[in-house]
């Protein structure tokens, strides 16, 4: 008895969801008519499932998503999937019932994507990626793609040293510290930074270790770079908690950082802005957690089926350190 | 796996026996043996590998570095040993690290005072204190409720991990303490104190364990359970002491690495440590199965991890090589230790037919074993 009573409520909810589904088709593309929109009135829903809060970098991309959403009128529905894509896919599918206008997302991991997005896709639920990309052979799953360009970082990183060391043609021994093994931002941040500087043959990258992105391990491998290599010019760290760490290590070895070794980091932390402005990091190239605005935006124009650009690019920037103490202010992590 | 003992083998072995012969014999000869090669190894790539000189008041090198960065694993294999030697596993070290060192910089970040000596000393007394009870809920599950050790211990390494996020907000907490600073990163009498912090450690447990009845007993518990609770050892206050004893060290160890760098990273601070320790205690020759236990070879087997770290940074492997690596050196040390892998090598370098000459127990046990 309890079972089939189940199976009838169940049923009218599946049936409820795909009437309204429909419904809510035209009048989110049909604009202000929103006739079947309930008590939500013409206001655009985001189901939004974040990776987690592993580092600073990602409570900030959390806060500016809230904080943006709230500005542009966008109902957020926020989940944590702490760090599993397990928890994420049962976000997305608890979005799709709940009949959202929108659904973003970072992924926590490239694959395994395909079925939730079809289950969104068939509900005609425009799906935005942030941050982190997916290997989906299927491109009609999601909309748009906004996030950073690692490569461009990386690249970034390396024109400024090309720019800093113009006109001699004395040798740059650089040493680097690499991301996490494997991990897409270590792969082209590397390969950016290879590129930039491969022009000039004074340009020497005399060694190159992984520093797991931590500051622990940046400063124990700058440690031990420092005393296999008497004359590092350049550190080039993939992120900035280990060129933090690598910082400490350069100062115990009785040299100055920033001056006896010039250092770059990517990403743009408080703390490197601090750093910075204590003329220990030379060039900080921007990783910018604060798209919350542009995803907004983005999901104004999808939901109202306008056509959006396949792969949107945060906007970042590169700071020196005459700018460090401008900036400082306003970090917000 | 382990290296015959010092006692057992000292009543078939004969006593005019070559010192040569007995150094080899030696539970430390093996592990030190590979310590000090990896370490000369170094020098051939790094010609001023061995070179210490004095830096801003405090001793500089390569050298301290692997004692300086070793510190922390030493500690935390220190604390595994005396669990292992009563047949038991603590999974949870790593995220114990993780919270102590949490614990201790989110109380120093908020407090009024960051760099007063009173701060740091309850910032100490509050991160070692919670590791207390985290020992002890491990010591009850698996002393009280006979939860196996790697179930009872994997749970708080699972879990405390996300206690160390949950104090740290996800964040990476900074601070700036001297007098914090002092612990993992200080220097004093030139030496690194995080060193003399651990030399301590291991000294006063080396002396408890053996100057007393203590290691006896952890080793007959861990030995043999059942004969030792019939002739009367209370196992149960024992197993809840070491794993206590191993939640503390974690604790030094976790307020040494987040000290050293002057911040707290709830997310990778001691990440995989205990499968590390686990490594040091096993090269060291403390058999997994429990019963005897060394602690110098611990030391030495933590020092061999730290170096073989150091050493693939001063050689250069390239880091998508590095764990390959690793594990090319591991399965050596490992091989050298094992004396059925020694005794097939010698045996096969060695001419069948001088083999008895020698007149040796080891010699003629290898000739019954094939």
């Amino acid at each position: 008895m309890a079972h089939r009573a189940l199976r009838i409520i169940a049923a009218t909810a599946l049936a409820g969801s795909v009437l309204t589904a429909c419904t809510t088709e035209p009048a989110s593309t049909g604009g202000p008519g929103g006739a079947g929109k309930g008590p939500s009135d013409g206001k655009l829903v985001m189901g939004f499932a974040q990776v987690g809060a592993e580092s600073g970098w990602r409570t900030a991309n959390t806060k500016s998503v809230r904080e943006a959403a709230e500005k542009a009128g966008v109902t957020l529905k926020f989940s944590d999937a702490q760090q599993k894509q397990e928890n994420q896919i049962k976000a997305i599918r608890t979005f799709i019932q709940q009949k959202v206008d929108v659904i973003a997302f970072s992924p926590v991991v490239e694959s395994g994507w395909d079925t939730v997005l079809k289950e969104a896709k068939n509900a005609g639920i425009p799906v935005i990626l942030t941050d982190r990309a997916v290997d989906s052979q299927d491109t009609s799953l999601y909309r748009t793609f906004l996030g950073s360009d690692f490569v461009k970082e990386g690249q970034e990183a390396g024109k400024w040293l090309v720019k800093e060391y113009e006109g001699t043609s004395e040798p740059v021994n650089i040493v680097e510290l690499q991301g996490t093994t494997g991990s897409a931002p270590a792969n082209d941040r590397k390969a950016g930074f290879a590129d930039a500087v491969k022009g000039d043959p004074k340009f020497k990258v005399v060694d190159s270790q992984t520093g797991d992105f931590t500051r622990a391990k940046g400063k124990e491998v700058m440690q031990a770079f420092l005393k296999s290599h008497k004359d590092i010019d350049v550190l080039y760290a993939h992120n900035d908690d280990m060129a933090l760490g690598a910082i400490q290590a350069i100062e115990e070895a009785g040299k100055k950082p920033g001056t006896d070794i010039k250092v770059i980091s990517v990403d743009g932390i408080k703390d490197a802005f601090v750093a910075m402005q204590e003329k220990k990091i030379n060039v900080v190239v921007e990783c910018n957690p604060l798209l919350g605005d542009q995803l907004m935006e983005l999901a104004k124009k999808v939901a109202a089926g306008e056509s959006v650009p396949r792969r949107v690019e945060v906007k970042e920037g590169v700071f020196t350190q005459d700018q460090a103490a401008a900036a400082l202010p306003g970090r917000q992590y | 796996m382990t290296p015959p003992d010092d006692i057992g083998a000292g009543g078939r072995r004969p006593a005019r026996a070559p010192g040569a012969r007995r150094l080899t014999r030696h539970r430390l000869f093996w592990p030190a043996t590979f310590l000090a090669s990896l370490l000369l190894g170094n020098v051939a790539f790094t010609h001023d590998f061995f070179a210490v000189r004095v830096q801003n008041g405090h001793l500089y090198g390569s050298l301290i570095d692997i004692l300086q960065f070793g510190a922390p694993l030493i500690l935390v294999s220190l604390g595994m040993t005396l669990v292992i030697a009563t047949r038991g596993i603590d999974l949870s070290v790593g995220s114990t690290v993780a919270i102590a060192g949490a614990l201790a910089c989110e109380h120093i970040a908020t407090a009024k005072d960051p760099g007063s000596l009173p701060t740091v000393l309850s910032a100490i007394t509050l991160a070692v204190g919670v590791a207390a009870a985290i020992g002890l809920l491990n010591g009850l599950l698996v002393a009280r409720l006979y939860v196996q050790p790697i179930v009872a211990t994997l749970v708080l390494m699972v879990a405390g991990r996300g206690v160390a996020q949950l104090i740290t907000d996800g964040q990476i907490i900074s601070v700036s303490s001297s007098a914090y600073k002092m612990i993992g990163g200080g220097y004093w009498l030139t030496l690194p104190f995080a060193v003399l912090l651990a030399a301590a450690l291991v000294a006063v447990t080396s002396f408890v364990t053996r100057r007393t009845a203590l290691g006896m007993l952890i080793e007959s518990v861990g030995g043999n359970p059942v004969a030792s609770r019939l002739v009367g050892v209370r196992a149960a206050g024992l197993l809840v002491m070491v794993y206590v004893v191993s939640a503390v060290c974690a604790a030094v160890a976790g307020l040494m690495i987040s000290s050293n760098v002057s911040s707290a990273d709830g997310n990778n601070a001691g990440l995989w440590i205990e499968l590390d320790a686990i490594l040091a205690v096993v090269i060291g020759g403390t058999a997994l199965t429990g019963g005897r236990f060394s602690v110098g070879g611990t030391v030495l087997g933590a020092l061999i991890i730290q170096t073989l770290s150091t050493t693939i940074y001063t050689l250069g492997v390239p880091p998508e090589t590095t764990l390959v690596f690793k594990a090319l050196v591991v399965m050596a040390v490992c091989l050298v230790q094992s004396p059925a892998f020694r005794a097939r090598l010698s045996r096969r370098r060695r001419p069948a037919a001088s083999a008895p000459a020698v007149g040796d127990a080891g010699v003629r046990q290898q000739e019954v074993h094939p």
